[in-house]
């Protein structure tokens, strides 16, 4: 009979393997998926997590697209962490990071054909405030009408689509396009543009912006009285409003810095690697961010790697479909049982685990 | 312009699939477990069942593996949050970004595969019945299940021993537990109950409404679901109240686009969306209605100690 006995602080050591074993785990569930589908399971695991960083053939190609595709996962997911610390559950970001994007290219495409310097700038701002505005909706709606910010977020993610829809088809669509849905090019005009910064490393402002918000983010939570009432709500809701966190501001704080961040995720995104506003520019970054928060404990040097592993699960998703004709939802699979192992696993770290006899009991 | 008889049979079947997938969660919710799982679940039974549908030509087979996959599912749920005590609110979120993912890939190939009739409980002489005959009797008998549903729920909760049981474990699940109820057990059986009524709303709308397989097809229902059972502030009634005003805005909103009102799409498309955060805004807003009947465990992890 196996029983479970709380530990009076998560083990520390099994805050650090739950990660890499839940990686692992993740490598052979997988593996029996992709053998089920009829692949080779070595062959398949091999390409997704090793072929893009040193295959000779491939990772030319897709060493860059690492950082490309990391950036605004990492981005997202610090802002989402620090919510999911308070208890604060924005899973929205998907929609704020589209509502980011409309923002920021409408700003630079009013400007168009200007190449001043001051549009990208502007543009990021942009980005920044119209991913706010779209999380303050469930931020006042929780703080003033007690809504469950879980749902309002999520509802909210199908609302900014259909925007992004009649942006893509109408309001923001290319007038020389022939009447083909999407806007302008922004990353082919110069001025509007989010180009990568050092030769072949994928590196691009919303990348440097992601370095920045983990270093941001790491000081925060470990070195400012702010870090320490998000962590002190999370932990012990009741502590904190005795000692004066005033939770209502942490609401609108912690969703207006995600919402914020995933806005100029998006910005960076459509001005950079996407090219321009269109129906499906969107790629469910939002979503796959919250696994990535997750996988990184909530720490923001942990989601610094998630982020990364999480790019390179995309990148040799792609591979596997072009190399073994692996069908692309697999990998969103793969990424799910991913996050199922982790929370599995979080049972070695908040329990210990004791055979215990039968009589015993 | 707009037929109000055919408005009200696309409404009734439009929010069938919403109404099943509520029902379930709302006696999950009311042993204190909160499942954001429902879209995840809902997508997987849609898949299982259309693909079961075009298989085997059978719909009752159909919509039996529409439950079985979304109770396949959410036992990974119970598994997840009863016996390794994992946080249900993020245990739920993988539950849907993995079902969307898995019946994405379940589905490759499948869409646009012709699939055999959903019959009609009554015969076409009741159906030629004019107003009545269409609104009452032109259904499949899934449609009149869910009714049936909602009745029996609440009659388990509000008048049977095991729904007292049901509602004490989401209240209390210290003093359950001490009063000798199996809350793990009682727990993971609704948990199979919720995940198999997501699983039949899922099946209902890829086989029956829309007889297709799209990818993401479920749009947001197991959202709208989970809003339902906090607008419904957990009373049965209330969630089939609620499925038929989401299913009334949508199927009013698709009928104002085919007749090309002036109003921009973006909005009618997002009416239901907005429409169900509105009424979520206004139920929430009471403090004392929101809170009464609330489960007073809701989300939170159960550890027997001792």
């Amino acid at each position: 009979m196996i029983r479970l006995e709380k530990r009076p602080t998560p083990s520390r050591f099994w805050g650090a393997a739950t990660p890499v074993v839940a990686v692992i785990l993740t490598m052979i569930a997988g593996g029996i998926m992709f053998a089920l589908l009829g692949k080779d399971p070595v062959a398949a695991i091999r390409i997704i997590f090793w072929d893009p960083l040193f295959s000779e053939q491939f990772a030319s190609y897709s060493r860059p697209q690492l950082l490309i595709k990391a950036g605004p996962l990492i981005l997202i997911a610090i802002g989402l962490s620090l919510g999911f610390r308070a208890g604060i559950w924005n899973i929205g970001a998907e929609g704020q990071y589209i509502i980011g994007a409309i923002c920021g290219a409408g700003f630079g495409l009013a400007f168009y054909p200007s190449e001043n310097p001051l549009i990208f700038p502007g543009m990021v701002i942009a980005g920044l405030l119209g991913g706010w505005a779209w999380a303050m909706i469930p931020a006042i709606l929780k703080t003033r009408f007690r809504t469950n910010e879980i749902l309002v977020s999520l509802l909210l993610v199908y609302v900014a689509e259909a925007i992004l829809a009649s942006a893509a088809t109408n309001w923001l669509r290319n007038p020389d396009a022939m009447g083909f849905p999407g806007s302008r090019n922004l990353s082919r005009h110069p001025g509007t543009d989010n180009p990568e910064l050092i030769a072949g490393t994928g590196m691009h402002w919303g990348v440097l912006a992601a370095f920045i918000a983990v270093i941001a983010a790491y000081v925060l939570m470990n070195r400012h009285v702010l870090g320490y009432h998000i962590r002190l709500a999370g932990q012990a809701p009741r502590a904190a409003r005795f000692a004066g966190v005033e939770p209502n501001r942490l609401v609108l704080l912690c969703l207006g810095i995600s919402g914020a961040l995933a806005g100029a995720a998006g910005l960076f995104e459509v001005s950079g690697p996407a090219g321009q506003i269109s129906i499906d520019f969107n790629s469910g970054y939002g979503f796959t961010a919250i696994i990535v928060a997750f996988l990184g404990r909530l720490n923001p040097i942990g989601i610094l790697f998630a982020g990364l592993l999480m790019a390179l699960t995309y990148i040799g998703g792609e591979l596997a479909q072009l190399m073994l004709g692996i069908p692309a939802p697999a990998i969103q699979a793969f990424q799910g049982m991913l996050l199922f192992f982790l929370l599995a696993l979080d049972v070695l770290s908040n329990y210990r685990i004791k055979w215990a006899r039968e009589a015993a009991a | 312009m707009i037929d109000p008889v055919t408005l009200i049979v696309a409404l009734i079947i439009v929010s069938t699939p919403v109404l099943l997938a509520a029902i379930g969660e709302l006696v999950v919710e009311k042993t204190g477990v909160l499942n954001l799982g429902v879209e995840g679940m809902m997508i997987i039974g849609a898949v299982t069942g259309f693909i079961t549908a075009v298989e085997t030509g059978s719909v009752t087979l159909a919509f039996l593996a529409g439950m079985a996959g979304g109770m396949i599912l959410s036992a990974v749920f119970g598994v997840l949050t009863q016996l390794l005590l994992s946080n249900q609110v993020a245990t739920g979120l993988a539950l849907t970004l993995f079902g969307i993912g898995l019946a994405a890939l379940l589905g490759v190939g499948y869409p646009g595969s012709s699939l055999p009739p959903v019959p009609d409980l009554f015969p076409a002489s009741m159906q030629a019945i004019p107003v009545a005959g269409p609104i009452l009797f032109s259904h499949p008998l899934i449609i009149y299940l869910a009714v049936l549903l909602v009745v029996a729920v609440w009659f388990l909760l509000q008048h049977t021993r095991t729904g007292l049981v049901i509602r004490a474990v989401g209240e209390s699940h210290d003093a359950a537990h001490a009063l000798g109820y199996k809350v793990i057990r009682i727990r993971f059986l609704a948990i199979l109950f919720g995940g198999a009524c997501a699983g039949l709303g899922g099946a209902f709308l890829s086989v029956a409404r829309v007889q297709n397989w799209i990818e993401g097809m479920t749009a947001g229902a197991g959202w709208i679901a989970l809003a339902l059972v906090v607008f419904a502030s957990w009373k049965p009634w209330r969630v089939l109240l609620g499925a038929w005003l989401f299913g009334g805005i949508s199927a009013l909103q698709l009928r104002l686009q085919a007749a090309e009102v002036n109003v921009p799409v973006a909005l009618l498309d997002s009416s239901p969306y907005l429409v169900t955060i509105i009424v979520l805004v206004l139920i929430s807003s009471d403090r004392a209605r929101a809170a009464l009947n609330a489960p007073a465990a809701l989300g939170k992890v159960f550890h027997a100690s001792g």
